[in-house]
């Protein structure tokens, strides 16, 4: 890529990143304390009982009461309330029912895979959908560029399972190249282990890169400076990388940035098909057992991870480009 | 017919232009064919004459034949019949979502765009604070708090829709509400409420039905996700998530359990995202013809003016 993205993280090192990091951490408060409020209100405000629904029909009223005064519900919302964002600042997220461990635990386990993926996926869906794109684009109008623009909208229009079933079965069952579940041992065998989950998690965010790239080409290709480089003779390969592709790019760090969400969701069904041990793994046991703080931790995490991966994607604008300060 | 030659008036152009768009080409053809087969489907389902998706036979995971054009499922269900009668369960959440996450998200954003500085600000918060959860978590917790069903999911997925009404509610309104002809109706003296319906209710359609539309495939999409996940309308109800789900163990004997759910699936999300799409290129005669393709990325870069105008960029 030569000496541009050096430069450019040369220069954000130089205009204090440290800085620029408070910036944004504090611009992101209101809404990251808005979610916190929202995990809490969340679970409050169950029709019913939540005590009474987490132990079932066979629940007698003094176990619901106990648990109820064992979970804090018997004192007044307020209190709770206090006392869920003391806990909070001490990292300490209650106490899951299923599991009997302390939530914050739970999920600092379960974080690692989760990322794992999530970055997997990102990575999958930049590969297949930037070159994709680009291809399209510079094959505007001729069969190529149908086939990818048909293909990307498949892949946006296909759920993530049957993505996650069909590789299963046809890499581990047909094929046994991967292994069919589980995080793996070692480097080799967690990025083997990783293969197959980032490819079903990144294709319906790989259409969406596609789609993306090759307007944002297309757009560029138009612009005057693009033509200017073109009319001083500068080498096609030369523009196309400093000229059109940089700046065609900065639409689709957007795209993958706002759809960070709907990447955790996809992560969430990929655990589940791929039986890793993460997030949506943790959530989904959480669900069936009716495991409300735990629920709660998760939802809590998985926002504030959303809005952090935003941010950090977000970021990148600065490399791509120098216009932007902020 | 006295308005036969009559070509003034924006919807009716709007109109036509969809229409002639899906006449010239024949994907989009297809597309609108494939809804308006959905919709005959879902509401004719009882007079079809399928065997009952509900009764068990122990014809287990019999292979697609004459009397099984889908074969059988683990407990030697009818799949096609399952497939068939799943069309309501889906267009039912997809149009359900709209009408009520399309309804609050909308009032919600005209209120965030029309109320006080303080309202206001309040209610965009929460807007983006809404956002920011994944839409999907957000709705497998939903539907685990209010129990399985088509409203519970309706409810559910509308948490993650409405806030996006909201977004472009707001922004509509708050660009109208400036307008001259809103000044003037208010200088002679219309209340906020007429002000509302009258003047920028309207100016809003035409964005809040582009995203309406869009807004289908997803709300299908993600509740095939919590249906395969077994946690959004559940066993025995056929849903073509739920379908695939209980499909997925039995693959390698009986790929057809997924096969023709998923099928069906792809089918619906990318008809309804292809019309999307097509509405969405005619209502907005800005945006450039040609392909179908060619126009379809715009809304998606729609978000770029917002945001790089969020971001201070010297000028020059």
């Amino acid at each position: 890529m030569g000496p541009g993205p050096l430069a450019a993280l040369l220069r954000i090192a130089g205009s204090g990143v440290a800085r620029r990091l408070l910036h944004r951490l504090v611009q992101i408060l209101p809404t990251a304390f808005g979610a916190v409020v929202i995990a809490f209100v969340l679970l409050r405000v169950v029709p019913g009982d939540p005590a009474a629904a987490m132990l079932g029909v066979s629940a007698t009223p003094e176990s619901v009461q106990a648990l109820r005064a064992q979970l804090g519900l018997d004192r007044p919302l307020w209190r709770q309330f206090l006392e869920y964002v003391g806990g909070l600042a001490r990292l300490d997220l209650g106490t899951s029912l299923a599991f009997r461990a302390p939530v914050a635990q739970l999920l600092a386990q379960a974080l690692g895979p989760t990322l794992l993926l999530a970055l997997g996926g990102t990575v999958v869906s930049v590969l297949i959908g930037v070159p994709t794109g680009v291809v399209a684009a510079l094959n505007r109008g001729k069969p190529l560029d149908q086939l990818v623009s048909i293909l990307a909208l498949v892949g946006v229009s296909l759920p993530v399972f049957v993505w996650g079933v069909v590789l299963l079965v046809a890499f581990t069952l047909h094929w046994r190249i991967f292994p069919a579940s589980g995080l793996g041992e070692g480097v080799g065998g967690t990025l083997r282990a990783l293969v197959l989950p980032s490819v079903a998690t990144g294709m319906f965010l790989a259409g969406l890169v596609s789609r993306i790239t090759r307007s944002s080409v297309l757009g560029v290709l138009g612009q005057d400076y693009v033509r200017t480089a073109w009319s001083k003779g500068l080498e096609p390969l030369h523009v196309f990388r400093r000229h059109v592709l940089r700046n065609a790019l900065i639409p689709v760090v957007t795209v993958v940035g706002l759809n960070m969400g709907t990447l955790l969701g996809g992560v969430v069904v990929v655990e589940g098909i791929f039986a890793r041990p993460g997030l949506g793994r943790l959530l989904l046991d959480a669900i069936y057992a009716r495991d409300y703080p735990l629920i709660q931790g998760i939802v809590l995490v998985s926002v504030l991870l959303t809005i952090l991966l935003n941010q950090l994607v977000d970021l990148l604008y600065t490399l791509l480009d120098p216009r932007v300060t902020a | 017919m006295a308005l036969r030659g009559y070509s003034g008036g924006w919807e009716a152009s709007a109109v036509r232009r969809l229409r002639r768009a899906i006449r010239g080409s024949w994907i989009l053809w297809l597309a609108s064919g494939f809804v308006v087969l959905l919709v005959g489907v879902a509401a004719l389902v009882p007079y079809l004459h399928l065997a009952d998706p509900f009764a068990q036979s122990l014809e287990r995971l019999a292979p697609p034949a004459p009397e099984h054009p889908f074969g059988t499922d683990r407990l030697g269900r009818d799949v096609l019949s399952r497939t068939v009668w799943a069309t309501r369960y889906a267009l039912a959440v997809g149009i359900g979502t709209v009408a009520v996450g399309g309804t609050v998200g909308t009032v919600w954003g005209m209120a965030a765009g029309f109320s006080g500085p303080f309202a206001q600000e309040v209610l965009s918060r929460l807007v983006d604070v809404f956002l920011a959860f994944p839409p999907l978590i957000l709705a497998m917790v939903v539907v685990t708090l209010l129990g399985n069903g088509v409203f519970p999911v309706v409810v559910a997925l509308s948490f993650g829709i409405a806030p996006r009404f909201a977004r472009v509610a707001r922004a509509v309104v708050l660009a109208v509400r400036v307008q001259s002809y809103v000044e003037a109706a208010r200088a002679i003296g219309a209340s906020s409420t007429r002000i509302l319906l009258r003047h920028i209710l309207p100016n809003t359609l035409d964005s809040l039905i582009v995203l309406g539309t869009l807004t289908v495939p997803t709300a299908i999409l993600t509740e095939a996700l919590l249906s395969f996940l077994g946690i959004g309308i559940v066993e025995p109800t056929p849903t073509w998530g739920n379908i695939a789900s209980m499909g997925q163990m039995v693959l390698r004997e009986a790929p057809w359990v997924v096969l023709f759910p998923s099928l069906a699936l792809l089918c619906t999300v990318l008809s309804f995202n292809l019309l999307g799409d097509a509405v969405r290129d005619a209502l907005d005669p800005t945006t450039s013809r040609g392909v179908w393709m060619r126009r379809t990325e715009r809304a998606e870069l729609e978000v770029e003016p917002a945001r790089l105008a969020s971001r201070r960029i010297p000028a020059g």
